[in-house]
């Protein structure tokens, strides 16, 4: 380059390299399924270990995808009584619940006008595949209000083709707004209990206005509910890595 | 309409007709209704007969699902679906186009003409 001056341009010394460990960032981010982590209580802690060695073992034979609640699902299950000894369900996860190798999530479609839930335990040897076919998270962790929406938003297609992932490292959010049907309803969703955004709520303001009665906004503040799984979540992924590497 | 509270089928249930018989699909004033489970405990699930009452007239019926959660890896539905019978097992219909579960393959002997009409399966 030619300066102002005529003289050699100042030296510059070159950036200082930013190492960034991108191996335990990514261990940190990385998925841990909610069965792992143990409940609050006074049971042993061995207990859970036990199980979670169970577990293991089992996701070494099989392989559970990591998915979320408003994946799309198909899980083949065995079966004496349906031909080819196999069935397949495919569906939009609306919960997961239970802890250790009792963990189940719940698939929901609407086949034919008429809405079907099958509620699959995760670890069960009858299952022989879980594939998933769409990846995406919804606003909630709980989709039971999909009961009282119109079937549109249930409806999946049986022979749908999974969609490919994008992205290896963020799984999008979906922020639709479901529609649902008219009151009444199973549970009273607008309801702050429930703490749902993931519908549009075409109530007139004074209905919404009177539900905000039942809110309870101290339980935040409680600090005997608070339960820090930071520590515990660590122990666990360590010993994950561990035991996937043997 | 009201729902209440999901339990399996018992007495005074309103109940949803899902094969295409001329008796379960012209529209009545009144909703079909279980008058009767024929069942130790009053509680009706998939695989139960009942008496339904319907256009005034009594009739069996299968019950093929139910909105009460069952054991798991079984489908729930969101309605109490059942297949009209006569006494002799012959189903009253000629097609269901709703899903069946396949526990009720289980019982092959007594429902074969039924799942034999039946379309889909869950």
């Amino acid at each position: 380059r030619v300066s102002s001056d005529g003289k050699p341009p100042k030296f510059q010394p070159p950036p200082k390299p930013v190492i960034i460990d991108r191996k335990t960032q990514k261990e940190e981010k990385r998925f841990l399924s909610p069965e792992f982590i143990p409940p609050r209580g006074r049971t042993d802690p061995l207990k859970y270990y036990i199980e979670r060695k169970d577990m293991i073992q089992r996701r070494k034979v099989f392989n559970i995808p990591e998915f979320y609640v408003g994946h799309v699902l198909a899980v083949t299950t065995a079966d004496p009584y349906a031909s080819d000894k196999s069935k397949r369900f495919v569906g939009i996860c609306i919960q997961r619940g239970g802890n250790g190798l009792g963990a189940t999530f719940v698939l929901r479609n609407v086949i034919e006008d008429q809405g079907v839930e099958i509620c699959y335990e995760l670890y069960s040897p009858r299952i022989q595949a879980i594939e998933v076919l769409k990846l995406e998270k919804r606003l909630d962790e709980n989709l039971m209000y999909l009961r009282d929406a119109l079937p549109e938003y249930s409806t999946f297609d049986v022979n749908m083709k999974p969609v490919p992932r994008m992205d290896h490292e963020e799984i999008p959010v979906n922020k639709l707004q479901v529609r649902m049907k008219p009151k009444p309803w199973s549970k009273r969703w607008e309801r702050p209990k429930y703490n749902i955004k993931g519908i549009k709520f075409e109530l007139p303001e004074h209905k919404m206005k009177a539900a905000q009665k039942w809110s309870q906004p101290w339980l935040e503040f409680d600090m005997l509910r608070e339960y820090d799984t930071s520590k515990i979540e660590q122990k666990i992924r360590k010993e994950l890595s561990e035991e996937l590497e043997k | 309409s009201i729902t209440g509270a999901c339990r399996a089928i018992q007495k005074l249930t309103r109940v949803r007709v899902v094969d295409n018989s001329t008796l379960g699909n012209t529209p009545y004033h009144r909703p079909p209704k279980c008058i009767h489970v024929y069942n130790k405990t009053g509680v009706g699930k998939v695989g139960d007969k009942i008496l339904l009452a319907i256009k005034g007239e009594k009739k069996k019926a299968l019950i093929v699902g139910h909105k009460m959660p069952g054991p798991t890896m079984t489908p729930r539905f969101d309605s109490n679906n059942v297949v009209l019978i006569e006494d002799n097992g012959n189903p009253v219909g000629t097609r269901i186009k709703t899903p069946i579960p396949y526990t009720l393959r289980r019982r092959e002997g007594e429902f074969s003409k039924v799942l034999a009409i039946a379309r889909n399966f869950v």
